[in-house]
């Protein structure tokens, strides 16, 4: 069954926001403690770690957390792929214009959406426990792995996870991929 | 009878309860119920305004926070200082360099911020060295001092760092007329009216800041005192108080206060710069120090130049006018018009107030009174606005709140008299503790003044605080001046004795690009370690150039080994952070020598001459961070001819060399 006018629209739209998350921020990590009232940041981008970087691994020698290095990550070479890969088949979804098709695309990013999850979670857990030691500062039974979303507090630092704005692009990108499925497979309306 | 010793003693009781109840009031008097509130900033809350405030015989510039009278940093300009570095590091040590070599002190007198179109603009704040005679060009978004050019010439810089409404000049005049140092200087000391003369100091300053000794004007003997430049309408000339004109060498208390009345000598400058476009300056061979510091590699340079252009007063007629002004005069103030310039003859017992038109039409119509040394006198009628009558006793200095008034500090008197400029009346009279100097209202030299509060620097301070032994506190006071009546709101202490200040709103300067850590990929100093893999230590001779890295919490190298006795030894700190507040220190047992004190980005250099065989702890000075107590380390010393191999080493051990 084609798609209406109005849902290819949206799907231009989900182009649009998918090549965004390309070019801005995706997550960031928030830190704040009592001598830095001007706040640190952490922000992962799509192909890089961004923020006050240095000055986190800077820190983190004291605890012992192995420093942080963009080209640790494999999946920063992965992602910009990934995002413009999602990009285009938004875009190859106007043409097709196959309601199953746009199902078939919402199911495979959300099954994205929690593979990238757990491997967040993954990585924040090795670094949050994978502690040098050696390392000057060690408390027993303390380790500082950061929240997947939300607050938690690490030592003298709060550490807030939040979405960044490309992580918005994204969630929004959701979002309407879902009502273009529910607009076109009509599950709410009365026959 | 005894009615009548009861009466008379009645009488007496009467009399003298009468007389006490006349007694001056005290400070717990004027001190309202508010003013604590007027005072108060809240903690972690910021001033309204900077409050820049000559250090004196500290020789250095120190920043407060108004109204709060917070001290937030002390600059070193003109003095060395040990806990600074200044002055102790190679890199600042040219900073301190004069035709004289190195001089470790002097005495800053006034502070002059840059101002463009007549207001103050944050860029730069000037600084007077009065005994060396110097200039210093401080930058406002580092709050270090940049630049100094010594004055040829000189004796005495005191008129001076006064500047022109667009910072075009800053000036400085003499206050010892001493031989020029283009003659012979070997003359008796009493041959002062023949062979001493003034010279008074045009340096242009450029774009970005840079000073240039522009031309000198010479005058005939005199003690120049205080300037300022003219504004709007008057823009284009600059008024420089003068006493002395008795042209004494000794006993000046008595011998300099014969006149009845001195000069303010108005400086038609523009019309100096068509002279010296027209080739009418004699250059003249002098030796004078211009010292710049370079951002980028971090270090100070220091050049002597050898000339300068000297126009003659007494010849080029048209560029310099006497104004007769009553009893020395020392403060020479010009309202944000531009119109009236006060003169504060310190002896005096009435301001005069001299009209920028009126000797415009003076010099047009020729009323003179005679020359002095050559240079034309105006008729004082002739020039004069008018005069304010019975003000107080020995007026100083005077500043302006842009709403028509002006304000007068009495040394003798000991208080700050209000006054009406147009009508020359007296508003409002408060006291000072005690014998106040200079006074300073935001922008009050300026076009545009902010006149929101007042501050008083006292010369004397008795008992204003707890007692310190025979050395007293500092002492400035605040007044809030925004109501009809002047009201004390704060007593803060101060550094050195505290002479001219000015002040600025924080914004003009907080937002003015503040530097917050310097980038280590610009550091192009020539011995950076910018990381700790180019951290070495290498012999040339004996000298020893250690290449050190610091980052919390250690050295790179922290363990060095055959430096020996009569090595000299160069210890270059590159501080590797790249975060806002993270200085570390450096100090080595024994040096003969300051700390260092590296800003993030920054290398700095201690010179070390160890003189004995041993093991020299260093360490670093600054509370970097949780483990600066373990930021340590040490440098073998071996006797001379030793043959303990130079080796440097982190975390491992070097094999040991007996």
């Amino acid at each position: 069954m084609k798609i209406s006018k109005l849902s290819k629209g949206l799907l231009f739209i989900t182009f649009l926001l998918f090549a965004g998350s390309l070019f801005v921020p995706l997550w960031k990590i928030d830190l704040e403690a009592p001598q830095y009232p001007e706040g640190l940041v952490l922000r992962l981008y799509a192909d890089k770690i961004g923020g006050d970087v240095e000055i986190i691994n800077g820190l983190n020698h004291y605890i012992g957390m192995a420093t942080l290095h963009t080209e640790n990550f494999f999946e920063f070479t992965l992602l910009p792929y990934i995002f413009g890969g999602f990009a285009a088949i938004s875009l190859l979804l106007i043409f097709i214009a196959r309601r199953k098709a746009v199902l078939v695309f919402l199911i495979s990013y959300a099954l994205f959406i929690l593979l990238a999850a757990v491997d967040f979670y993954r990585w924040n857990y090795e670094y949050g426990h994978n502690l040098d030691p050696n390392a000057a500062i060690v408390v027993p039974g303390m380790a500082y792995q950061p929240p997947l979303i939300g607050y938690k507090q690490l030592l003298n630092f709060g550490a807030f996870s939040i979405p960044d704005t490309g992580g918005w692009l994204l969630i929004f990108a959701c979002i309407l991929l879902g009502f273009v499925v529910v607009n076109e497979y009509k599950f709410f309306r009365k026959k | 009878m005894s009615n009548n010793f009861l009466k008379a003693t009645l009488t007496i009781i009467l009399v003298s309860a009468f007389f006490n109840s006349c007694k001056p009031k005290n400070s717990g008097d004027v001190v309202n119920g508010d003013a604590a509130q007027k005072a108060y900033v809240a903690p972690g809350k910021y001033d309204e305004f900077y409050n820049f405030v000559s250090g004196g015989f500290s020789g250095q510039m120190s920043v407060y926070g108004l109204p709060s009278g917070r001290l937030f940093r002390v600059i070193p300009v003109f003095s060395v200082d040990p806990e600074k570095g200044w002055g102790y590091s190679e890199e600042t040590k040219p900073m301190l360099n004069t035709s004289h070599g190195f001089v470790p002190w002097d005495d800053l007198h006034h502070t002059e911020l840059s101002q463009t179109n007549g207001e103050v603009d944050g860029r730069w704040v000037f600084g007077n060295a009065n005994n060396t005679p110097r200039i210093a060009r401080i930058d406002l978004k580092t709050f270090k001092t940049a630049e100094i050019i010594e004055l040829p010439n000189s004796g005495g810089n005191h008129s001076s760092p006064f500047i022109t409404e667009n910072t075009e000049y800053v000036v400085a005049g003499t206050r010892f007329s001493v031989p020029s140092d283009y003659s012979n200087g070997d003359v008796p000391i009493s041959s002062y009216k023949e062979n001493f003369k003034g010279h008074i100091s045009f340096v242009k300053v450029g774009k970005e800041g840079e000073m240039d000794l522009a031309f000198q004007i010479v005058t005939p003997g005199v003690n120049f005192d205080l300037s300022h430049a003219g504004k709007g309408k008057s823009h284009g000339w600059f008024f420089f108080s003068c006493y002395n004109t008795e042209q004494a060498n000794t006993l000046l208390e008595v011998n300099a206060s014969q006149r009845d009345k001195d000069f303010i000598m108005a400086v038609n400058w523009k019309k100096a710069e068509e002279y010296i476009k027209a080739g009418k300056g004699k250059k003249q061979s002098v030796n004078y120090a211009h010292n710049k510091w370079d951002e980028k590699t971090h270090s100070a340079k220091s050049v002597i130049k050898k000339e300068v252009y000297v126009l003659d007063a007494s010849e080029l007629k048209d560029i310099c006018y006497m104004l007769p002004c009553p009893k020395s005069p020392h403060g020479c103030d010009v309202d944000p018009t531009g119109e009236y310039i006060v003169g504060s003859g310190k002896l005096a017992a009435l301001i005069p107030v001299f009209s920028f038109d009126k000797l415009q039409t003076a010099i047009k119509d020729k009323k003179f009174d005679g020359d002095y040394g050559g240079i034309n006198v105006i008729k004082y009628e002739a020039a004069l606005y008018g005069e304010v009558q019975k003000p107080g006793l020995g007026p100083l200095h005077t500043e302006f709140d842009g709403k028509g008034n002006a304000y007068t500090t009495f040394f003798v008197s000991s208080e700050v008299v209000k006054w009406d400029i147009k009508s020359l009346k007296v508003l409002d009279r408060v006291p000072t503790y005690y014998s106040v100097g200079h006074l300073c209202i935001p922008g009050g030299d300026s076009k545009k003044p902010f006149g929101k509060y007042l501050i008083a620097y006292n010369k004397i301070t008795k008992d204003r605080y707890l007692p310190t032994g025979p050395e007293l506190a500092q002492s400035a006071q605040i007044f809030d001046i925004s109501g009809d009546k002047m009201q004390l709101v704060l007593d803060f202490p101060t550094i050195g004795e505290p002479h001219y200040a000015q002040a600025a709103p924080a914004d003009v300067i907080r937002n003015n690009g503040q530097v917050k850590f310097y980038k280590i990929e610009e550091n192009k100093h020539p011995y950076a370690a910018k990381g700790e893999k180019e951290s070495k230590v290498v012999r040339e001779g004996n000298k020893v150039h250690v290449y050190m890295t610091s980052i919390r919490s250690h050295f790179a190298p922290d363990n060095i080994e055959g430096v020996k006795v009569g090595d000299e030894v160069y210890f270059h700190v590159t501080n590797l952070e790249q975060d806002w507040d993270v200085p570390h220190g450096f100090a080595i047992k024994g040096a003969d020598n300051g700390e260092l004190l590296i800003m993030p980005g920054e290398t700095t250099t201690l010179k070390w001459l160890p003189k004995k065989a041993g093991i020299y702890p260093m360490y670093c000075t600054d509370f970097c961070s949780a483990l600066h107590q373990e930021m340590q380390g040490y440098v073998r010393v071996s006797p001379a001819g030793s043959n303990v191999p130079l080796t440097f080493s982190l975390g491992t051990n070097i094999p040991a060399t007996k």
